[in-house]
């Protein structure tokens, strides 16, 4: 594959992440979050797996098949099952002042990429492009965090923020080595079991999985 | 030569007056197919437009002359924006007269006295129809502007000869700059053009309507010249994509043969943007009016990620 | 004695004082009064054209010293392209508001003395000229005073009413406290020209020559451009704006909307192109921001007003932020070294500058007629005024048209080069600026397609439908002063629109003193067609063609259709099958305004209450329902109030001092001697 070609798609498919990202931002519905999830996973893994092909790091294809299994398939599966067995699927999340947000999303891509391009004019890498996007993306799931109540959505921008975090190493240094990675996601699939677990007792303690509900927690004076 | 090039520009707003009315019609006919219908076929709006250009015009008590001037107005600033907008050839002799720019302030100013008809009569649903009018346009303007000038950086102009030049020229087609744009004006134009979700053409229900509300009072050949115009606006907005975006087959040069294949391309492209066009207006339910911030606000951002992607990526 | 342009325009602020002096002879004789002196401003106002035409078409720079003023301080006077181009653009509106006042005017004889409004009037139209001609601080800031001291006692001048004292007010505190700000930014340069020690810094020239370092050049600025935004009307210091204008005479406030709030426009691009010189880009941003603000809250506001002399005021906020959009990027160019596209966003500004002079007299010169004509400003009590007013209508919507920037009027030309500065700015060197001044881009054009919503309404509900109020008074059309003056200025608009090329190679002058290169606006084979301020390539437009097609094609598609005498039958609107429509029926403007006011909501306080009265057992069926909608202005409350109430307290604090014992003033006096000496030694 000719190398020009590799780097735009390289940056297509960033393109693409930071699209999910913004869709995942302003998406309202439980299903539609985890699709946007699932297709935010796959384009990240194509991707690794180009810059595997371009840079010829072939533990990357490695990690790309571990995004690919765990991050399209296992987890929005995982996701699927806990929204179902919580019974959240039909529930429309109450998102204030979409355009708003999507305003502060758009600041917050500016923000990064004025802060990378210093570091992207040093950098000689094919994908040395992608590094703004890949911490917008970051930021953008901190975002969705923040501007959420529903304790499912707070998860899918955590995962969505890991992503971010994958896709910067992947552009700052062609992938993290081989055994971080691996680490990296076995924490990642527990941590997603962990909060299934917490999901269940916070459904059974408040009746609902707002997490403004966990103001009540406040001692009262 | 120079005279060869008129007879160019002649020949396209010739197709632009024809071919748009067919344009619409196969949109309503795959629409009928779509929801099961038998479909009045291609050439009804022709009919149409022929029947109400021999019928004449009742105008209300208190019509001014802005209401009987404004059909002519639009019609002219459609045939105008077809003299502009690359269909077949690139050179055409007026299109310097104005770039991407002047085309959607054209566009404006039609809008501008149809709002003020809507008003002249002074009854209800034509007042609503230009509030909201104006107020889906000025959302919908301003992501226009993003999404033309995210192109015009790529093409480092606005002229629009000089953008499908430079697109055509271009080393690549993988440009997400350019992929946003256009996702964002598939949204504009939707909006722009008052199809569904946005507007519904097809309806004249009180609550519902917002572009048929303002023209409810015309009736003869004034209603002729806004319905074709409507139309023609429609062909318009399809070249113009069609010219940014996907300017294949576009004559570069003047001889008669590039041209006559460019006007088979052009009828393909209708087809398939009609296809398009026929499935997003069935998969989607008219919106509310005040969802509409969030769908065009959505067309922004698509365009003002396009604009970052551009910096970002490129 | 040779003529040059100075000349001239010194001779046409003669005139203008002679007419002041004229006018305190003629009280008497208020017909022969009104008469006399506007058309003695027409004529001065024509002087002043010739002599700014001239001064920018012959690149004169002429300097003049008037042996007047303190001793040893003599009155410096001075005319460039750029004192030229104001100068054009001031007399070219006051000669047509003068035109138009001879007919409006008149309307207020038999009702009161207009005496004091003719001589302020010159006054005013004097001191405005006066500020372009100054080139020292002494004498610009007593033409400041005088311009704003006329402008008060203009707007002040049906005084019965306590709405209009307290509107001059305001404008008089906003106005002194810009002056102090100049007064100071006049200081400092003035100051670190040459010691402040000595006072020979005063002259502008000697403020040129200055070396200022940045921090106390920034002093300087932010301290000028503070005073000049508060005249300018810049948010937040604009409350004044929406006070001043809708009380003042219509003529008048055609002159403070169009070309008084031009002055502080021209002290800007004065202090920082000319005076102050060099630059950081960061200044550039604040006026950047501050115009893109301007603009877009401007126009919000104007589409929530439903009194047209408020409306069109608050529309005179967006138009300064637009031109301050073209400066700042002007400021922005500059300071990155890029001379091309600095002239670019500085003609931008200056032809938007010379576009709303035009359009926005036209527009209460329009609204004039109809106040003059109904007696109200209330636009939910007009409508249908085209039937009866139909050359004030067709003049209003050029107005209308050209502010809205559609082609091929004047407005959509400045906005078009605007544009075109934007999408040039990828070229600046810090990535920041590059992404962020394109978003500004899409903000101007918010700003234009609001404002095409804001004129719809404004033009849509006072001359389309029926009348709203519940008698219709007896409506005149206006009389033929105010329709010539109108048309000119209708004209105008439209061959600023259609010629461009013309008036900006005439303006070319300006970017080439102060940025260092022209624009050359016209290329190609025709020249003068086209509209290519960078390349033919890059972009063009030509207004012309634009014209001519559309009417082309509107006639042509007319006598088409016209060939065969097609009937035209009236009929009653069809009312659904049931009762007669009435005109209460109608959409009204705050109605017009509700989906935007829905949607922008956060931007305004906004109360807004129903009530119903039920009848009796049917409670789907109300007797009665009273609708109440409050829009106010976020600035008051959280600029304007805390000032407000810091003051109060501060003259609480003072008030103590106040013994009333003569003992106790006299150790006040004594302890402020002690100090000073203390403090001098």
């Amino acid at each position: 594959m000719d190398l020009n070609i590799a780097a735009q798609l390289n940056s297509f498919l960033a393109a693409f992440v930071l699209l999910t990202a913004f869709g995942m931002l302003v998406q309202r519905r439980m299903f539609g979050l985890v699709h946007l999830f699932m297709w935010q996973g796959l384009f990240l893994s194509i991707n690794t797996a180009i810059v595997g092909f371009v840079a010829g790091k072939h533990h990357l294809y490695i990690s790309s098949v571990l995004t690919l299994s765990l991050k399209v398939i296992l987890l929005p599966y995982i996701l699927h099952v806990l929204i179902r067995r919580l019974k959240v699927h039909k529930e429309v999340e109450v998102v204030e002042n979409i355009p708003m947000t999507m305003l502060m999303g758009i600041a917050l891509v500016i923000f990064s990429y004025y802060l990378m391009s210093p570091v992207s004019q040093l950098s000689t890498l094919v994908t040395r492009s992608t590094l703004a996007v890949a911490l917008a993306t970051v930021m953008i799931g901190l975002l969705m965090m923040i501007t959420r109540k529903h304790a499912i959505t707070q998860i899918i921008g955590f995962l969505a923020m890991e992503n971010g975090l994958f896709f910067a190493a992947t552009s700052a240094t062609y992938g993290m080595p081989l055994v971080v990675e691996l680490g990296v996601a076995l924490d990642i699939l527990i941590a997603a079991f962990i909060f299934g677990i917490f999901f269940f007792h916070i459904n059974t303690a408040f009746d609902s999985l707002d997490v403004d509900q966990m103001a009540r927690l406040k001692e009262e004076d | 030569m120079k005279l060869y090039k008129f007879v160019i520009e002649f020949l396209q707003i010739a197709i632009l007056l024809g071919i748009a009315p067919a344009f619409t019609g196969w949109v309503r006919m795959l629409k009928c197919w779509s929801q099961g219908r038998t479909s009045a076929g291609l050439f009804q709006p022709y009919r149409d437009i022929v029947k109400l250009f021999s019928k004449d015009v009742l105008l209300a008590d208190n019509a001014s002359w802005i209401f009987r001037f404004t059909p002519y107005l639009v019609f002219g600033t459609a045939v105008l924006a077809g003299g502009i907008i690359p269909m077949l050839s690139l050179e055409l002799p007026i299109a310097s007269t104005a770039d991407v720019i002047v085309l959607v302030a054209l566009f404006a100013i039609a809008r501008f006295f149809t709002a003020l008809a809507g008003m002249d009569i002074g009854t209800a649903f034509g007042g609503m129809g230009s509030s909201r009018e104006m107020t889906i346009a000025s959302l919908a303007e301003p992501a226009m502007l993003m999404a033309i000038f995210t192109v015009s950086l790529a093409s480092k102009s606005t002229s629009l000869s000089e953008m499908v030049h430079v697109i055509y020229s271009g080393q690549s087609i993988l440009r997400p700059s350019l992929a946003f744009a256009l996702f964002a004006f598939i949204l504009i134009a939707l909006a722009e053009t008052g199809r569904i979700p946005v507007d519904n053409p097809a309806t004249h229900l009180e609550l519902t309507m917002i572009h048929e509300a303002m023209i409810l009072e015309y009736s003869g050949r004034h209603l002729a010249l806004i319905e074709w115009a409507n139309m023609m606006k429609l062909f318009l907005f399809v070249m113009l994509g069609a010219a940014v975006f996907a300017p294949w087959g576009i004559a570069q040069t003047g001889d008669l043969a590039a041209i006559f294949a460019a006007f088979l391309i052009m009828l393909l492209k209708l087809a398939t943007v009609g296809i398009v066009l026929v499935i997003i207006e069935t998969g989607l339910a008219k919106m509310r009016i005040f969802r509409m911030t969030e769908f065009l606000g959505s067309a922004f951002l698509l365009a003002t990620l396009g604009m970052l992607s551009f910096f970002i990526l490129e | 004695m040779t003529v040059t342009p100075i000349g001239i325009v010194s001779s046409a602020i003669l005139l203008l004082f002679l007419s002041v002096l004229l006018a305190s002879l003629l009280k008497n004789r208020q017909s022969l009064l009104i008469n006399v002196s506007f058309i003695m401003a027409s004529v001065s106002s024509l002087l002043g054209i010739a002599g700014g035409v001239w001064a920018v078409g012959g690149a004169f720079t002429i300097k003049l010293i008037l042996p007047l003023g303190l001793p040893d301080l003599p009155f410096h006077l001075r005319i460039d392209p750029l004192a030229g181009f104001f100068i054009t653009v001031i007399c070219l509106l006051s000669f047509f508001v003068s035109v138009y006042s001879i007919g409006y005017i008149k309307g207020y004889l038999g009702r009161r003395p207009v005496t004091r409004l003719v001589i302020f009037y010159n006054l005013f139209l004097a001191g405005m000229l006066m500020v372009v001609l100054a080139d020292d601080a002494l004498f610009f800031l007593i033409s400041w005073e005088v311009m704003a001291a006329a402008s008060y006692f203009l707007v002040m001048f049906e005084d019965e009413r306590i709405e209009n004292r307290r509107a001059a007010f305001l404008y008089m505190i906003v106005a002194h406290v810009g002056a102090i700000a100049i007064l100071l930014s006049f200081g400092v340069m003035a100051g670190l020209a040459t010691g402040f020690e000595s006072f020979n810094g005063y002259t502008f020239d000697a403020m040129r020559e200055a070396q200022l370092p940045l921090s106390w050049a920034t002093a300087a600025f932010l301290l000028a451009f503070f005073g000049f935004a508060a005249k300018a009307g810049v948010v937040p210091l604009h409350v004044w704006l929406p006070e001043a204008h809708p009380v003042a005479p219509s003529n008048v406030s055609a002159l403070m909307s169009g070309v008084m709030l031009k002055t502080a426009i021209y002290g800007m691009v004065r202090v920082t192109f000319d005076l102050i010189g060099t630059y950081p880009w960061w200044w550039g941003a604040i006026v950047l921001i501050l115009g893109l603000i301007s603009a877009v809250l401007g126009v919000l506001y104007a589409l929530m007003q439903n009194d047209l002399k408020r409306l069109l005021a608050y529309s005179s906020v967006e138009n300064v932020g637009i031109i301050l959009i073209g400066i700042g990027a002007s400021m922005i160019f500059t300071s990155f070294q890029m001379p091309l596209l600095a002239a670019l966003a500085l003609i931008a500004g200056l032809y938007h500058t010379m576009n709303h002079a035009m359009f926005k007299g036209l527009l209460f010169m329009g609204a004039g007629s109809v106040l003059h004509a109904t007696n109200e400003r209330n636009m939910e009590q007009m409508g249908g005024l085209i039937h009866r007013m139909p050359w004030t209508a067709a003049l209003f919507l050029i107005g209308c048209v050209s502010i809205s920037a559609l082609p091929p009027f004047n407005g959509f030309v400045s906005e078009w080069l605007m544009f075109q500065a934007f999408l040039l700015s990828p070229a600046l060197p810090s990535p920041l600026l590059k992404l962020l001044i394109p978003l500004g881009a899409a903000l101007l054009a918010l700003t234009g397609a609001l404002a095409a919503a804001c004129f719809v309404k404004a033009f849509g509900v006072t001359f389309l439908g029926h009348w709203r109020g519940h008698h219709m008074p007896r409506v005149h059309e206006a009389n033929w002063p105010m329709r010539t003056g109108m048309i000119l200025a209708a004209l105008t608009c439209l061959v600023l629109g259609v010629l461009p090329t013309f008036f900006i190679d005439w303006m070319d002058i300006i970017p080439e003193q102060l940025v260092g290169t022209k624009i050359s606006a016209s290329s190609g084979v025709y020249g003068w067609l086209w509209l290519a301020p960078v390349a033919r390539e890059r972009a063009s437009y030509s207004g012309t063609i634009v014209f001519i097609g559309i009417l082309l094609v509107v006639v042509a598609v007319y006598l088409i259709l016209h060939v065969k005498p097609g009937a035209i039958h009236r009929a009653p609107i069809w009312d659904c099958g049931f009762g007669k429509l009435n005109q209460r029926m109608q959409y009204s403007a705050t109605a017009f305004s509700m989906p935007l006011r829905r949607i922008f909501g956060f931007l305004f306080i906004i109360r807004e209450r129903v009530k119903l009265s039920p009848r009796g057992l049917y409670t789907a069926v109300p007797k009665r329902l009273n609708y109440y909608l409050r829009v106010r202005d976020r600035s008051w409350g959280w600029l304007y109030r805390p000032i407000v109430e810091f003051s109060f307290w501060v003259s609480r604090q003072v008030g103590r001092l106040q013994q009333g014992r003569i003992q106790a003033y006299l150790i006040y006096s004594f302890i402020t001697i002690i100090v000073l000496l203390v403090l001098s030694k």
